[in-house]
């Protein structure tokens, strides 16, 4: 036990949880977006799976990141562009839609892995700041500095872009006009269209925003692991609407939420990797996530009211 | 002609959907058509498809009515992957505990297991919604974790097969005795009595929901929940009634998974959906494509249960991935679910003249009047709304 | 590790030598088969391992169902690569994770008058119980699986993971040298604890200081294996070994962190040349041969078959690219014909 408590691990498993959680918040930020509009997409996770694969054979025909990373953000797009039209323009009940999104994704992304890739290859992952070309020569450096240099330099492009979307997210919900206007169509559509607000344009780009997003994640996680598997995702999509309430539609609470469930994985993880946990409790260990996530929300939980027309479709009468 | 229409619409989108996924076996290099008439001829070929057919549709039914509950009280139930192995897991430690009991008795009481197992396993979300406000996506998301590590401990530990145990160590429990099966309904086949169990449960859902006191108040909440808090209902203890309802039901059809299959035994690969087969959420499925209504699931459970059953034989006859059957449900009910609106604007043309379109209007508005307004309502507007505790 | 093209092939002209001297000492001093050469195999460093196509062992027509993907280089390919091997094409319903499923495709194979179906899954044995009697004329081989329930028609087949386990952490520990090694695991459950508990069991033999032992509490979850991985390269291991569908993520972490890698079920060169040792693969065409010939002479089942490191249905495939030392490789052959004698009894 003592062991694990040294500052050099306690580091090592924050980093861990850092990995862990950006796939979740960069899910979970586009979730938010999109329930703020009044959407419910629970199909983020055959998007994630259809983004992951597209990344992940971009690479392996490119060798580029850049390239799988675009790739992944195109297939959210094009998703979003989907859902968008299913939710805005045929009313179609969004719980159920997600589910089907969910089931297509599911299969086309192991479809598409059968029968373009065959036997899977690793490829390389992401590379942290300092492996960069060009570039990474500047970042070498900091590094290796002593403790902070893992802590805060060591990570991805996309792991910085994650958190950097948590303050975006917030500024452009409260502060700009659109965001203003998501909002609005999230609560009181009726009032928001006639002031004026195209509901269906705010809500198709909120949610091609939030499909985007969750493409990103797709891209993020096939290229941090270095593989693609059929339902490679395990459910992480679910956790990652999961963790919208969780985070009661603000951006910095979801990034909390990320961060936890990160946490308590890495931890559980160190701690069996050290016997601190038996292996007869495996499946307990496994468990702690979940159990905490609920937990702490138990706990913590505001009795924040939700976008009050979420799961509503709009309809001019 | 109304309802003629009705039903062709979705049927046009399923269509719509097996063009999309002809054009994936042609991608493949297999014949379409030979594709189409694999799923039918496995759904519906013999009298022995049918019976895997239905017995495939069984869960299906179970889980969507419990769904149509939950919805109509406003809950969101996406928990039925774990409700059904908490009321597998329940019922089967019942089963192991009293193995001689004569079939008559034990087939009941191992049923009431699985609904208490379930129940407890959607009490739990419900309770958290009402009291807590903990969101119930966020809350069955997680217990459906739960769920699963819970069975892999059970399976490999307490409840092991005793011969695994020096053997392969299989992670599943001995075979149950005979007479802890499900009888048989026609010999030579798999129709069991759990079939008939699932239509008898949807039609005790109906008569609940809309000729008893106590479905009108689940309704109530579901349609307007402040109205029905102003009008003395309970609110909280309502929302945790219909989810104990809904992982109920999933509970049992946790129960007709072991007690109905072949293996007469419980098996987990580590997954939920190993054990299951997804009927956590294809049930929702089957509940919307049957409009929320528990008699209307019956048939759309069937249907899905054939799709389903009927992918099997097209993996099988024409060697295409698994996946692409999966593909391929996503993809119906992608369409299906989007076909709604087309229905009632082809309706509204089909309609020429003022009475007309009145009455259309009318039967779209009782239509809403029948399902609740806030279908998925995920908010917190259950509790408080206006208060911010701190 | 970067070696030189001409110190690859140093290492792998002696490995060659050392083995062959090894089977020759083995083949003279005894009156058995020089079986651990069988056991063992180098491949060429730079080549594609794929398999290829054999010569046709036998007419029977064949079809397999099995839970994962054909080519998901570990339990399922194990199964297809092996009947490739004998040059059989067989039907194949992949991808059936769940029982009922799996149990309609046995079913509709035998229907369909296949003559053998291997139903290469452990959880279908309950399912195969009810349907096996309904075909007296279908054999069917199931796996992995010990017993064979008392069903005529059914042949059962079963890895002693625990021997190329045992193999394993015995050259691991001999890597290791006194440090500690780190084992990252799906369930507690199947031929995955055989295999870890007989890896276990010879690195510490060895002199492995410490084996530690993650299970992650899923088979498919590859970021799970991943950072089970990271955590314990946090504690300072020096070889790494997994099992199951997710343990890309860890063969992924020990090739990033030039960590010695150990792998089993199928051979795991392609994740990476330079850091697999060795692995444990599964060549099921040994029994399965076994088995034709009984099926074709009028035997459908009844018997439970092994592979063992003495059949050579378990191969200990040494990477051709990965630099081990002369005694490492001798020692290890030793081991193994210790365990083909009986001396060695690795714990499953």
């Amino acid at each position: 036990m003592s062991e694990f408590f040294t500052l050099s691990v306690l580091i090592a498993t924050f980093a861990s949880a850092v990995r862990l959680a950006v796939p979740y918040l960069l899910a979970a930020l586009g979730e938010t977006i999109g329930q703020r509009s009044g959407v419910l997409n629970l199909g983020v996770d055959g998007v994630m799976l259809l983004s992951a694969f597209g990344a992940y054979y971009a690479v392996i025909e490119t060798g580029s990141h850049l390239l799988g990373i675009g790739v992944g953000l195109l297939i959210g797009v094009f998703m979003g562009v989907v859902y968008a039209v299913v939710t805005v323009n045929l009313h179609a009940k969004q719980g159920i839609s997600g589910i089907g999104i969910f089931l297509f994704g599911l299969g086309f992304s192991d479809l598409l892995s059968q029968e373009l890739v065959g036997a899977i290859q690793p490829i390389r992952k992401l590379p942290s700041l300092a492996d960069l070309p060009l570039v990474g020569g500047v970042f070498e450096p900091l590094e290796d500095i002593k403790y902070l240099g893992e802590l805060l330099f060591s990570h991805n492009l996309m792991t910085y872009i994650a958190f950097a979307l948590v303050p975006a997210v917030t500024w452009m919900l409260n502060s700009t006009t659109f965001g203003l206007n998501i909002k609005a169509v999230g609560e009181n559509p009726q009032a928001a269209d006639s002031l004026g607000v195209s509901v269906e344009r705010t809500r198709f780009a909120a949610i091609m925003i939030g499909n985007a997003l969750a493409g990103l994640a797709g891209a993020t996680l096939s290229l941090q692991l270095g593989v693609f598997q059929q339902n490679l995702t395990n459910g992480l999509g679910f956790i990652a609407v999961a963790l919208v309430y969780f985070g009661a539609w603000r951006a910095k609470w979801v990034m909390a939420g990320a961060m936890l469930y990160g946490l308590v994985t890495a931890t559980r993880l160190q701690w069996q990797a050290r016997d601190i946990i038996p292996n007869s409790a495996s499946d307990l260990a496994a468990m702690t996530p979940a159990l905490i996530t609920i937990l702490a929300l138990v706990l913590l939980a505001k009795r924040v009211r939700g976008p009050a027309a979420l799961t509503k479709p709009f309809s001019r009468h | 002609m109304k309802r003629v229409l009705g039903a062709s619409v979705p049927l046009g989108a399923a269509l719509l959907a097996f063009v999309l996924g002809s054009l994936m076996i042609l991608a493949l290099g297999e014949n379409p058509i030979a594709g189409g008439s694999a799923i039918i001829e496995g759904a519906f070929g013999s009298g022995d498809r049918l019976a895997v057919t239905a017995v495939r549709a069984t869960p299906l039914l179970l889980v969507g009515i419990g769904i149509t509950i939950a919805f109509r009280a406003s809950v969101i139930n996406i928990g039925g992957e774990g409700q059904i192995i908490a009321g597998a897991l329940l019922s089967t430690i019942v089963a192991l505990a009293i193995p001689d009991t004569p079939k008559i008795i034990l087939l009941p009481l191992v049923m009431v297991a699985g609904m208490v197992g379930g129940g407890i396993w959607g009490a739990i979300p419900g309770a958290l919604k009402a009291y807590a406000a903990v969101n119930e996506i966020l809350s069955t998301v997680m217990l459906n974790i739960v769920a699963v590590q819970l069975m892999n401990y059970l399976l490999r530990g307490p409840m092991i097969d005793p011969i695994e145990v020096d053997g392969s160590r299989i992670p599943q429990t001995e075979r149950l005795t005979d007479n802890a099966a499900m009888p048989t309904l026609v010999d030579g086949t798999r129709l069991h009595l759990g079939v008939v169990i699932a239509v008898l449960a949807a039609v005790v859902v109906y008569i609940i929901l809309w000729r008893t006191p106590m479905g009108f108040r689940l309704r109530a909440v579901g349609h307007n929940p402040d109205a029905a808090r102003a009008a003395g209902i309970s609110v909280e203890r309502n929302i945790t009634m219909a989810m104990a309802m809904s992982g109920a039901l999933s509970g049992l059809a946790g129960v007709m998974l072991v007690f109905g299959s072949e293996s007469l035994r419980l098996v987990t690969d580590g997954s939920a959906a190993g054990f299951t087969g997804s009927a956590g959420f294809n049930g929702i499925v089957a509940a919307l494509f049957g409009g929320l209504h528990p008699l209307w699931t019956i048939p759309s459970s069937f249907l899905f249960g054939a799709l389903l059953t009927g992918a099997t034989q097209l993996q099988r006859a024409l060697q295409i991935p698994a996946a692409l059957a999966v593909a391929l449900n996503g993809l119906v009910v992608l369409f299906v679910v989007s076909s709604d609106r087309v229905g009632g604007w082809l309706e509204g043309r089909l309609n020429q003249g003022a009475y007309d379109s009145e009455t259309a209007e009318l039967r779209e508005s009782a239509a809403d009047d029948l399902e609740p307004e806030a279908d998925l309502v995920s908010a917190d507007d259950t509790a408080a709304p206006q208060d911010t505790v701190s | 590790m970067k070696t030189t093209r001409a110190r690859r092939w140093l290492a792998l002209l002696t490995t060659f030598l050392a083995l062959s001297m090894v089977a020759a000492a083995c083949g003279s001093s005894s009156d058995t088969d020089s079986d651990s050469a069988a056991a063992t195999a180098v491949s060429d460093c730079g080549t594609d391992n794929s398999v290829e196509m054999g010569e046709s062992v036998t007419d029977l027509s064949v079809a397999v169902v099995a839970p994962s993907d054909s080519e998901d280089r570990a339990f399922t390919q194990s199964m297809i690569d092996s009947l490739t091997r004998l040059g059989i094409d067989p039907q194949v319903t992949d991808g059936t994770f769940q029982v009922d499923v799996a149990a309609d495709a046995i079913r509709g194979y035998a229907e369909d008058g296949i003559e053998v179906v291997v139903v290469h899954g452990t959880q279908y044995g309950g399912s195969l119980a009810e349907i096996a009697p309904d075909f007296p004329e279908t054999s069917f081989v199931w796996g992995t699986s010990t017993s064979t329930n008392d069903i005529a028609n059914v042949f059962a087949y079963y890895p002693e993971a625990q021997e190329g386990g045992y193999v394993n952490g015995w050259i691991a520990g001999a890597i290791a040298d006194g440090g500690s090694i780190g084992v990252v695991g799906p369930v507690e459950a199947g031929d995955a604890v055989a295999y870890i508990n007989g890896f276990s069991a010879g690195a510490e033999a060895n002199g492995a200081g410490n084996v530690a032992v993650t299970y992650t509490g899923s088979f498919s979850n590859v970021a799970l294996a991943t950072e089970a991985a990271e955590a314990f390269l946090t504690t300072g291991v020096d070889v790494l070994t997994g099992t199951s569908q997710s343990t890309v993520g860890a063969v992924n972490v020990a090739a990033e962190n030039e960590i010695p890698w150990f792998g089993t079920q199928s051979n795991q060169e392609a994740w990476s040349s330079d850091q697999v040792v060795a692995s444990q693969v599964y060549h099921w065409e040994v029994i399965l041969d076994d088995m034709f010939e009984m099926i074709e002479g009028g035997t459908l089942g009844g018997e439970a078959l092994a592979l063992t490191l003495e059949n050579g249905g378990l191969v200990v495939e040494f990477n051709g690219c990965y630099d081990l030392d002369g005694d490492i490789v001798d020692g290890a052959a030793d081991i193994i014909d210790e365990i083909i004698a009986g001396d060695i009894t690795p714990p499953a």
